[in-house]
């Protein structure tokens, strides 16, 4: 035990010893004060994790970044937010240090940059991905006889005619593991350097069970008593978390959707198209409606946001990855309403090129931030079962 | 739209007020003089109600019963208090919570750092400014029209009775009227005055920093009181007064500029001398006494010093304490003369009588033979790094008051205004004639608002009843 804390301490020395960036010493500056004030303990995980610390080196001030759910509480019921002079406003200082992390871990390193224009970097991925899938369909469909690229056995409406399935597979398979790898990398990267500044102790099952339940049940959203977090004012609301629910259970569903086919696929032979009410198929609608319903709320939602909570300069990211998810999901159910029509192809192309584009930018936009999320629930919810090390007298 | 009552503050007293009368179907017009992002007074920088409590309830522990918080109030007052008034605001401590809960407000267990209140305060979850927005939205929601920027400079009365109050040249009339706008706190000349001028021809309150809003200038007290001759209560030097942080700004420093590590070391004044037993008891029973203390002080200013012992035992501060690997680089530092600094310590560490040091508890740590003396967590100060952190007096809130009763009525000559109410630090001084003790400001804010609020939406109905109303 005692050299775990010695490595510990080596590594929080270490990370001290790194200089902040302007973005980071503003969450430290902003800390120091919010650790003289505590008021706020009671909101979310942020605060009392904070009060585990008297300093904030670099290690800290990512972990508690990425602990933040921007949920302003904290910003209204802040007796120092500007116009106060002290100019507190930890959303936002948070949010411009995660949307550094996100970059600073991002792997390989030279494409963390693209988070900096993480709008273009989006818009180029799916103009690039349609283009593609549109210059294929053309090759495939040249010959009208059927006797081109796409099997002419496959049944009437099927994607396949267009595209055939070994040519999807071919295509996404390589791009999603290398998406997987890239977040996988990242998040390892963050988990190594977090570690150490939060106790180093290593993670068991009771944490990881909470942090999952507090990362599905979006915890840090309900603003410590259930009535929810803030968007437009100083008013409580559950929308933001019921949209983000309805966002990411739908992007559960269509995963899910997607995960059967491929078991029907490989294992039992049967070929898609499927058709109502057959597993994939109430899956994958279940999915597309939630997700089509809980982007165009948050959507809906970042648009009435607070000034004060929003950072300007990850608008385009934070739309961009509604936007795409959105696109995704409205594109995939046109698809199966206009699945015999001749409008199938080039909606077929749309769906595909935006799920392209959605995979790629994975590691690279505001996906990310559910990885890094998770990973600092992870790490707190060991931390808080260490002992603290600060023992406050009048406690 | 005619005004039943007309509430002048935005603060907790004042929104308890407005929300009570707006409950009883009055029509509730409220003025705060501050703009909206600063709305709500020092109420925003509070964070807990004194609650009487005889058995556990939801954030609080065990019982505090009516009888321990009253010998709690009347140690800290010294006797200046009114017993009946007080126990009025006791008892309604123990029962109002369940309708702060119904206008938004949330509570939360004792934060870490203040656990040694878990029994005897409600903490506002996010604090007092929480508890304001809730409050306002609360209000907004009953009808109650707010104004904000509306700063009110006199009012009209006759006979005691209230007819109109001004805002610059605007003139707003109501059938009854609750006060509720605050100490005179953030006015420093008037603090100056009331200060005067000590035997070492200072002026000990140019030294003052305000630890809340800059926006109780006391104008409606001073105009009660010289202008309308309304009875008063208490000594306008007699305040809410702590040490802080003497970089703190002027105004709305808050919670944070405190300095908790008095009890852990020794504090030393501009002459390098100590003044005061700094183990008399645990920090927060006596927080609350250090800020007159280092007022009478040369210069009003005061170093709390410390070593590397007391590092994380205390409350972080907001700003680094000065540094330095010995104590006569720490005496440069901070600009107090070497040899007297050097001799003090020096002093107070021989005169230290190490026991099992526990700083949960009235230790046996003491001093002998040295004055004064430190009775309980003295330990030598001896271990590098040392740090020293310079304080001046903050006030948080002003005694002085209006003279009231158990319906909170204003009073002339000592007869109860029908239709002016006072609540909050305007009457706070009935209470409390000196001394704190913490979450007190806020009960006492509380139980005399709803009380305003309810007496003034009643005179206001019996005004209208009986046709007196006139003067709109």
């Amino acid at each position: 035990m005692a050299t775990l804390e010695q490595l510990t301490r080596d590594a929080r020395a270490l990370a001290a010893g790194e200089p902040l960036t302007e973005p980071e010493s503003e969450v430290s500056r902003q800390m120091q004060i919010c650790n003289a004030c505590r008021y706020c303990e009671g909101f979310c995980a942020v605060f009392p994790a904070m009060t585990r610390r008297l300093e904030f080196a670099k290690a800290d001030i990512h972990f508690l970044a990425n602990l933040c759910h921007n949920c302003g509480a904290c910003l209204h019921a802040c007796q120092y937010a500007p116009p106060h002079e002290f100019a507190i406003n930890v959303p936002r200082a948070m949010a411009r240090v995660r949307g550094q992390t996100y970059a600073d871990f991002a792997w390989p390193a030279p494409l963390g940059r693209l988070y900096q224009r993480a709008g273009l970097t989006l818009a180029l991925a799916l103009a690039v991905s349609l283009a593609l899938f549109l210059a294929l369909a053309a090759a495939t469909q040249h010959p009208r006889s059927g006797a081109g690229l796409a099997s002419g056995g496959n049944a009437p409406g099927s994607f396949y005619n267009v595209f055939p399935h070994n040519l999807l597979v071919g295509m996404f398979a390589p791009v999603m593991l290398f998406v997987m790898s890239a977040l996988a990398i990242g998040v390892w990267r963050f988990w190594q350097q977090i570690t150490p500044a939060t106790s180093g102790a290593a993670l068991t099952l009771p944490p990881a069970a909470e942090a999952a339940g507090n990362a599905l049940r979006l915890k840090y959203l309900d603003g410590g008593h259930g009535e929810g977090c803030h968007n437009a004012d100083d008013a409580y609301t559950l929308w933001r978390r019921r949209a983000h629910h309805a966002t990411f259970y739908g992007f559960m569903l269509c995963f899910a959707a997607t995960s059967v086919a491929t078991l029907y696929h490989y294992l039992f032979g049967w070929v898609a198209p499927y058709n109502l009410p057959s597993l994939p198929k109430l899956l994958g609608v279940a999915g597309g409606v939630l997700l089509c319903v809980g982007t165009a709320g948050l959507w809906q939602l970042h648009r009435r946001r607070h000034p004060l909570l929003t950072e300007p300069a990850q608008a385009p990211m934070d739309l961009g990855f509604i936007a795409l998810l959105f696109l995704t999901s409205s594109s995939g159910l046109a698809l199966w309403l206009c699945r015999s029509t001749p409008a199938m192809t080039p909606v077929l192309c749309l769906h595909l090129g935006a799920v392209m584009a959605l995979f790629i930018t994975m590691p690279y936009g505001k996906f990310a931030h559910g990885v890094f999320r998770s990973a600092a629930l992870l790490r707190h919810a060991v931390e808080r079962r260490q002992p603290n090390r600060i023992g406050l007298g009048e406690d | 739209m005619e005004t039943d009552v007309l509430v002048i503050g935005g603060g907790n007293a004042a929104l308890c007020a407005a929300l009570m009368a707006a409950e009883a179907g009055a029509r509730v017009l409220l003025l705060e003089a501050a703009p909206r992002e600063w709305r709500g007074g020092n109420s925003a920088h509070t964070r807990n109600l004194r609650c009487m409590h005889d058995a556990p309830q939801d954030v609080l522990t065990g019982r505090y019963d009516e009888e321990e918080y009253w010998q709690d109030l009347l140690k800290v007052t010294g006797g200046q208090t009114d017993e009946h008034l007080a126990r009025l605001v006791i008892r309604a401590s123990g029962t109002c919570r369940p309708w702060m809960r119904q206008h938004g407000v949330h509570f939360q267990p004792s934060l870490s750092g203040a656990l040694h209140t878990a029994r005897t305060n409600a903490f506002f979850m996010g604090g007092g400014k929480a508890l304001v927005n809730a409050y306002y939205r609360s209000a907004e929601a009953l009808g109650v029209r707010v104004r904000y920027q509306t700063p009110v400079d006199r009012i009209e009365l006759a006979d005691g009775r209230f007819l109109a109050a001004y805002c610059g040249g605007e003139r707003i009339a109501a059938r009854s009227c609750v006060l509720a706008a605050g100490g005179f706190e953030s006015n420093r000349e008037w603090l100056r005055d009331a200060w005067g001028q000590n035997a070492r021809g200072e002026w000990p309150a140019e030294q003052f920093l305000i630890r809340g809003t800059r926006f109780n200038q006391g104008t409606l007290l001073r105009h009660l009181l010289d202008d309308h001759g309304a009875d008063r209560i208490g000594d306008p030097t007699q305040a809410h007064m702590v040490a802080i942080d003497a970089r703190a700004p002027l105004y709305d420093g808050g919670i944070c500029t405190r300095i908790d590590c008095v009890s852990l070391g020794v504090v030393v004044n501009r002459d390098g001398e100590r003044f005061y037993d700094e183990g008399e008891d645990f920090w927060p029973k006596r927080y609350a006494i250090w800020g007159r203390l280092v007022a009478q002080q040369p210069g009003q200013i005061a170093y709390s010093i410390i070593d590397a012992n007391a590092i994380g035992r205390f409350m972080p501060p907001v700003f680094p304490g000065i540094r330095a690997e010995s104590l006569p680089d720490l005496a440069q530092q901070i600009g107090v003369d070497v040899a007297t600094f050097t001799r003090t310590l020096a002093e107070y560490n021989a005169a230290c009588r190490v026991g099992s040091f526990d700083h949960t508890a009235l230790d046996d740590c003491h001093t002998e033979s040295l004055s004064p003396a430190k009775t309980h967590w003295a330990r030598p100060i001896d271990t590098p790094p040392f740090y020293a952190y310079a304080v001046r007096p903050g006030v948080t809130f002003t005694y002085l008051g209006l003279k009231t009763d158990e319906t909170a009525a204003v009073r002339f000559g000592g007869k109860p205004s029908r239709n002016l109410f006072v609540a909050g630090e305007m009457m706070a001084g009935n209470v409390l004639g000196k001394g704190y003790t913490a979450g007190v400001g806020m009960s006492i804010g509380t139980a005399f608002g709803r009380i305003a609020g309810t007496q003034a939406a009643r005179a206001a109905v019996n005004s209208s009843m009986g046709g007196e109303h006139g003067n709109a």
